[in-house]
């Protein structure tokens, strides 16, 4: 069976004219439906998009790109069948995906034996530290997130944090960091409270919280819709304090979610979510405008950061195929590794041999939430 | 120190009456099918989605209520037509698998029908919290606790006061002799699922503006209420009543008072305390097998 049906491409592919050029392969398995699908719908959509537009340009090397995506559905194991399918039928020479860490972590073995490079569009630290010689990724950590907003808190004079994080994977890894890097920052964490991801009350935690002496500050790492439902009970509650969300909330369905208990919050973001108030001079303007319209005007949808990240990837990934001038895996990788002074969604990249996400902490905005809409704070 | 325990009270009731809630839910079908609805939380979803979305298209928010009631009691009376009452000669661990299934399947639908963010309604009096003694409510968790209160008092009322009602309690105590005096039992059942499915809905209704809502909240709901269905007996609806608001109080003083890191596990532990001691929870009576 399977001869006939190769034979049976060979003869199509003998009647096509013999100019058209193969095209360069690369793969992308991503959380498209299920749980994470916020994640990886939009950066399904975003590489579809741009591979479209390349290609219309004229490919790259002069060849044509063919994306091939697969749905793992955020299911881990899932990702690693259509991982193993990528590198040995289809044959890719670079992979685009793995939106959620779980699914990145699980993959990576894979094209680390088969030597091909990786960019992976999840959050986590563990990605990149320690560095794989196959696995990049794009977005921020958590651990930057934590060091912008505690930058922040200094430069007010403050230092006592009450902490209280989700338990979920974003919280819990987020909160890890911010313990760690707290120090660096002259941070005192006098309380550290925690709450389910799908709790829909957390007054008791802030009412210990609010208790705690010498407080000056709260800060809440999480995801989804408990930040929300902090950030009403913080008001509920009467506390006055400033108070910082994580980039796990920055999308406009929190401040709807939050309402009138949004005003003043802050949390460090991507400057594509303030692309529309970036001043003119903004270095990082043009891209994320241009990307923004780009993903508005053909999906009709709001745009989101995760978009973006995959938008980074393929870009960091497309010029690094044009400075090998090659579709060689390894001399791709090592070009990635080169990438120097690009300009994404995320901020300024430069990757090195230690570091294969490139970012530094400028790479983030400290917003504050004021009448409903986001503000830039400098 | 006692407005931090009012404030932990509360935080426990609010909870616990939507709790409360799905358990009162779980024992009605319990009663009249011996089957355990694993679909009850979804039903507190399709209230406060159905409602969310008819308000967006700019139903005003009591009609969308109602219709949001109205939309939940068909999903539960389809659910006992197509799936539960053709299987009705199974045995109720078979029916019970088919609950778990229609929960998944309705849970996809939403997610299709609706969408997979999280929705919020505005509360029924404004957001201002009240001060009570050093504790902040919310408004809107009086309504909360005087809507569940009103839904136990209209069921009391439904089930002593009227022949329908009686013919539930009937049912509930014995299936073939509730038969042999002329009860169609089959609609007995295809009741309990509608008034358990209304029942869900509002509370779904009620806590949206409080604790948020999406397509997949009713899976934790469910299992929250299931627990506190067996803690105060499986089958009795005061006992529903009693440990949905002790395991929502268990989890608000845990987290206050020990950690948060542990809220869910206390709950569970004090269930598990109660069911070695008392295996029929704290109103269940005993069951006697005759051979």
């Amino acid at each position: 069976m399977k001869h006939l049906l190769l034979t049976a491409v060979a003869a199509i592919g003998l009647t096509m004219p013999a100019a058209a050029q193969d095209p360069i392969k690369i793969g992308a398995v991503l959380s498209a439906t299920g749980p994470a699908s916020f994640l990886g719908e939009p950066e399904k959509k975003t590489l579809e998009i741009y591979v479209d537009k390349i290609n219309e340009a004229g490919g790259v090397l002069g060849r044509p790109l063919e994306l091939i995506v697969y749905d793992s559905a955020g299911n881990a194991n899932d990702a690693r069948t259509f991982a193993t399918r990528l590198v040995e039928d289809d044959e890719i020479v670079a992979m685009v995906g793995g939106s959620t860490t779980g699914t990145t972590m699980a993959m990576a073995p894979i094209f680390d034996d088969y030597e091909i490079p990786f960019i992976s569009l999840a959050g986590a630290v563990v990605i990149i530290d320690p560095v794989q010689p196959y696995l990049f990724k794009t977005p921020h950590t958590d651990r930057m997130a934590c060091e912008k907003i505690f930058e922040d808190i200094q430069q007010r004079g403050m230092s006592k944090v009450g902490l209280i994080s989700g338990t979920g994977g974003f919280g819990k890894s987020m909160r890890e960091q911010c313990l760690d890097v707290a120090g660096n920052y002259g941070i005192e964490i006098v309380a550290d409270e925690s709450y389910g991801p799908k709790d829909s009350d957390m007054t008791p935690q802030l009412t210990n919280i609010k208790n705690t002496d010498g407080l000056e500050v709260i800060v809440n790492p999480g995801f989804g819709q408990g930040p929300a439902i902090v950030t009403r009970n913080v008001k509920q509650l009467g506390i006055e304090l400033p108070f910082y969300q994580s980039h796990g909330v920055a999308s406009k369905s929190f401040i709807d979610l939050a309402g009138d208990a949004a005003e003043g919050v802050r949390l460090p973001a991507s400057a594509l979510l303030v692309a529309d108030i970036l001043p003119a001079d903004d270095p990082q303007r043009d891209v994320v405008v241009s990307y923004k319209s780009t993903y508005e005007d053909a999906t009709g949808e709001d745009v989101s950061t995760f978009g973006g990240h995959a938008y980074d990837g393929l870009m960091i990934l497309v010029g690094a195929i044009e400075r090998a001038g090659s579709d060689d895996p390894v001399a791709i990788r090592d070009a990635i590794e080169e990438t120097s002074g690009f300009m994404g969604t995320a901020g300024v990249v430069n990757m090195s041999p230690d570091d294969h996400m490139g970012l530094d902490l400028t790479a983030f905005r400290m917003l504050e939430i004021r009448d409903g809409e986001w503000t830039l704070v400098e | 120190m006692t407005s931090e325990l009012l404030q932990f009270a509360f935080s426990g009731l609010t909870v616990g009456a939507v709790y409360a809630l799905v358990a009162l839910g779980f024992t009605l079908i319990y009663n009249a099918s011996g089957v355990i609805n694993f679909a009850q939380g979804e039903f507190v979803m399709i209230g406060g989605m159905s409602t969310v979305f008819l308000s967006a298209l700019g139903v005003p928010l009591p009609i969308a209520s109602i219709v949001a009631v109205a939309v939940a009691v068909l999903v539960g009376l389809l659910l006992w037509a197509l799936a539960i009452e053709p299987a009705r000669g199974a045995s109720p661990v078979t029916l019970i698998i088919i609950t778990i299934g229609a929960s998944i399947f309705l849970r996809g639908l939403s997610q299709t029908v609706f969408d997979k963010q999280f929705h919020s309604l505005p509360p029924i009096s404004g957001d201002a919290p009240v001060r009570l003694a050093g504790a902040a409510v919310l408004p809107q968790t009086f309504w909360v606790l005087g809507g569940s209160f009103a839904v136990v008092v209209l069921l009391w009322l439904f089930l002593e006061r009227t022949l329908l009602g009686k013919a539930v309690l009937a049912t509930a105590a014995n299936r073939v002799a509730a038969r042999l005096v002329g009860i169609n039992t089959a609609l007995v059942v295809g009741l309990s699922f509608g008034v358990s499915a209304a029942i869900g809905a509002l509370a779904g209704i009620l806590v949206t503006p409080i604790t948020l809502t999406s397509y997949d909240v009713g899976t934790l709901l469910a299992l929250k209420g299931f627990a506190a269905a067996m803690l105060g007996g499986m089958g009795n609806p005061f006992g529903a009543v009693v440990g949905g608001l002790a395991v929502g109080l268990i989890e608000a003083f845990g987290a206050g008072l020990i950690s948060s890191d542990y809220k869910d596990a206390f709950a569970f532990l004090v269930i598990l305390a109660v069911l070695f001691f008392m295996p029929a929870g704290l109103f269940g009576r005993r069951s006697v097998e005759r051979v």
